[in-house]
């Protein structure tokens, strides 16, 4: 993945560009898929390696395929992104160690889900259980904010039928 | 690629598998991975797949613009409508125990018209983009 990344960040043509970010998008899911996270997988295999490669490609088509040379070095939005990289580092810090059973997400969220899930909603699932009743405000939240987004597309991308009325 | 004739071939194959598929991660995501979201997305890859083989306009014929549109409304009153249907029912907005006699049951009923909204929204929005994008490449008649 960090060669991925590398070779991304030096490379000027946008097809490679775009092929690169499809490819890491693909790593990223293999590695949800070792960390047992099927579902997050399965939606980054599809929705990053598939859809936004065939939209970036699409848009890929509507302008040129390298990218203009910077006018001068950035500097400061190196400088700033590293600092950025470091706090969060830091931060990770002060979090329990990776799969430490005496975290607090395992004392008290995490055995609820996991003992009353499949009697309570009879979902075997639990990814299904939890996202869809115990946080259906929050899944509602997303589809509106999904619906949203589409509906700014639209309001962007629009022709208007009356600005071709007026031409003739 | 509309004259390539091994790509219209295979496409044709792998079409209806594909939409199986997103049936399968739809109704089975109760106990295997997937969800309405996956498979929101796999029907709309599916159909970005066609319209990538077969043609923009073909696409628009089998998928309208139209209903594309309504899709994205109608998910997300789909599953605010669970939600008016547990109030009607007696219960709190989005409460699934109310929607079946046996609580578990509503449970399972509730979770499944979600899932529907969620899968028809993501599917209607992805297509709506993807519409929009392969739209401005075309000049305008």
């Amino acid at each position: 993945m960090a060669v991925t990344v590398i070779v991304l960040a030096r490379s000027r043509n946008l097809f490679a560009v775009v092929v690169l970010g499809s490819l890491y998008s693909f790593l990223m899911a293999t590695v949800l898929v070792a960390l047992d996270a099927v579902d997050v997988a399965m939606t980054e295999a599809s929705v990053g390696a598939g859809i936004s490669t065939v939209l970036l490609l699409g848009a890929l088509y509507l302008c040129k395929s390298e990218e203009a040379k910077p006018l001068h070095r950035p500097w400061l939005p190196l400088v700033v992104a590293s600092a950025c990289g470091l706090v969060l580092v830091y931060g990770t810090i002060g979090l329990p160690a990776f799969s430490d059973p005496a975290a607090p997400i395992h004392a008290h969220v995490v055995p609820r889900y996991l003992n009353d899930a499949l009697r309570e909603t009879g979902v075997p699932n639990v990814v299904t259980a939890v996202l869809a009743s115990y946080r259906g405000y929050d899944t509602l939240g997303e589809t509106t904010v999904v619906f949203t987004a589409g509906a700014g597309v639209i309001a962007l991308l629009r022709r208007r039928r009356d600005r071709k009325e007026q031409k003739k | 690629m509309k004259h390539d004739l091994v790509l219209r071939v295979v496409a044709k194959v792998f079409l209806p598998f594909i939409l199986l598929f997103a049936l399968y991660v739809q109704f089975h995501g109760d106990f295997g991975p997937g969800g309405g979201f996956q498979a929101g997305v796999i029907i709309a890859a599916a159909i970005i797949f066609y319209a990538l083989i077969y043609g923009l306009e073909n696409a628009r014929r089998v998928v309208p613009e139209w209903l594309v549109e309504r899709m994205m409304a109608a998910g997300v009153l789909v599953y605010a409508g669970v939600g008016v249907a547990g109030l009607l029912l007696g219960g709190n907005y989005l409460d699934y125990f109310v929607l079946d006699l046996d609580p578990v049951h509503g449970q399972h009923r509730g979770i499944f018209w979600v899932e529907v909204g969620v899968a028809i929204t993501v599917s209607g929005v992805m297509l709506k983009i993807f519409y929009m994008f392969a739209d401005r490449g075309t000049p305008e008649q």
